[in-house]
């Protein structure tokens, strides 16, 4: 067996043990709790809430599935989805790291890179929350002051503009259709901002179907 | 029993969580490197990306500390901090929780002082982002093959593929920034923020390009972001005021 195969198979290996150890570890806080307290929820309660969430968190949970593992590769996608976080934190940081190191996503180099932005970014989100939370009476009042607000407010706008000036101007072609029907949709419709998640898999999708014809017509 | 929402045990269950998450990366993390290795990707290279993803986590970490705060005065400290540390984000856990703690009839400004109740919020806000994960789990391989087999063949159309899965992502959230923009000035400022950046970045593309100040390439992301983000408190200022 190749090198790069064995590689990507104990990935494999490693990463199911470690999603299906992560999985238990999950399900077992709401029933550590329960026990614990002697406290099993009244399950129509239960029932009324997951309603509220699971039709729309389980349909973008799948989806997300799809499309980002193609960008955070085999080891990035079992780190990922584990540590949570995804298209605010660990995707941008993994393009990032990859853009900088000049591999390409669906290489070997690529796959590895990702993984160490991955693994970096959740071990020091990790430390910076364990740290902010131990020092909570101090950083409490400075992070929720008047004059750092906006700083954190706008780190989504902060963050795309460097990222998708990047991209944009290396497939311009590509980007312009996607980026004009998103933005319009936005305009329209404002309330579709809290379902971005949504919207991410509809982006593609286009993208990908004006790349395609694109190419079909040689015009890329 | 009693309960409280900052119990002791909560704060236990929360470090085995946390432990665990630290040492599947730490796992992840090493086995990478070595691979990096064997790939003959060079030391300097492997140490650049750890100190720009570590510069680049910073802001939105603080971010996600803040919503753990802001879930506390509900919650408690230990559950968000256990919550936002795996698998979730403040998008799904803010509305799993209030929706349970609607359905119940609680006062989201008060702790939840039942730990019945506080067990219902706990479950839904578990179960409710699980299925990403099972798929992971037992369908990642074959959505994978799935990928390989519509990129594979054609190396130009492979590349363009994946072009546009990265444009799709980024041309939602450059949509994203324009959604408040009908509600006057202030409205602009994500748009101004965005543009700063942008702007940052193009400055940051020559100076690697024609000055060949190639170390920033690295770096460019984490600077022209935390530039912005700076910018944003005389930009929302200013505009807010406008508006």
């Amino acid at each position: 067996m190749k090198k790069e195969t064995m590689y990507t198979e104990s990935v494999h290996l490693y990463g199911r043990i470690w999603v299906a150890l992560g999985i238990i570890l999950l399900l077992s806080v709401p029933v550590a709790i329960s026990v614990h307290y002697s406290a099993w929820p009244v399950w129509n309660y239960v029932l009324k809430g997951l309603l509220g969430v699971a039709p729309i968190y389980w349909t973008v949970g799948i989806i997300e599935v799809f499309t980002y593992s193609p960008m955070l590769g085999t080891g990035g996608t079992y780190l990922g989805f584990v540590t949570g976080n995804l298209s605010n934190l660990k995707v941008p940081a993994a393009l990032n790291a990859m853009q900088a190191a000049g591999v390409k996503a669906d290489s070997e180099e690529g796959e590895v890179i990702s993984t160490i932005a991955i693994a970096t970014s959740s071990i020091v989100t990790t430390l910076i929350i364990a740290v902010g939370v131990l020092l909570l009476g101090k950083l409490k009042p400075i992070l929720e002051s008047d004059l750092l607000k906006p700083c954190f407010a706008y780190i989504t706008p902060a963050l795309i503009g460097a990222l998708g000036v990047v991209y944009v101007s290396k497939n311009w072609k590509i980007a312009i259709a996607p980026l004009v029907f998103m933005i319009v949709l936005f305009i329209i419709m404002p309330s579709l901002a809290s379902s971005v998640g949504i919207l991410v898999p509809v982006g593609v999708l286009l993208t990908m179907g004006v790349s395609r014809l694109l190419y079909k017509k040689n015009l890329l | 029993m009693n309960f409280s929402v900052n119990d002791s045990f909560l704060y236990a269950v929360t470090a085995v969580v946390i432990l665990f998450v630290l040492a599947q990366s730490v796992f992840f993390l090493v086995r990478a490197v070595r691979r990096a290795k064997q790939l003959k990707i060079s030391g300097v290279v492997i140490r650049r990306t750890v100190i720009s993803t570590t510069l680049f986590t910073a802001a939105p970490a603080l971010a996600i500390l803040i919503s753990v705060i802001s879930l506390s005065g509900f919650l408690g400290l230990p559950f968000p901090w256990l919550r936002l540390s795996v698998l979730g984000a403040l998008t799904y856990e803010l509305p799993a929780a209030t929706t349970t703690a609607n359905a119940i009839g609680l006062n989201l400004s008060e702790y939840v002082a039942n730990a019945q109740d506080f067990s219902a919020i706990a479950w839904v806000m578990t179960l409710g982002i699980i299925p990403g994960i099972i798929l992971v789990l037992f369908g990642l391989k074959k959505i994978q093959k799935g990928v390989i087999s519509l990129r594979s063949g054609d190396k130009k159309w492979g590349t363009i593929f994946m072009d546009s899965l990265f444009l799709g992502l980024i041309s939602a959230f450059i949509g994203l920034v324009f959604a408040d923009v009908t509600k006057g000035t202030a409205g602009w400022t994500p748009v101004a923020v965005a543009a700063v950046s942008a702007l940052m970045m193009a400055i940051c593309g020559i100076l690697i390009k024609k000055c060949h100040i190639t170390w920033l390439e690295q770096y460019a992301l984490p600077l022209c972001m935390l530039a912005a983000m700076a910018a944003s408190i005389p930009l929302a200022n200013w505009m807010g005021m406008v508006g």
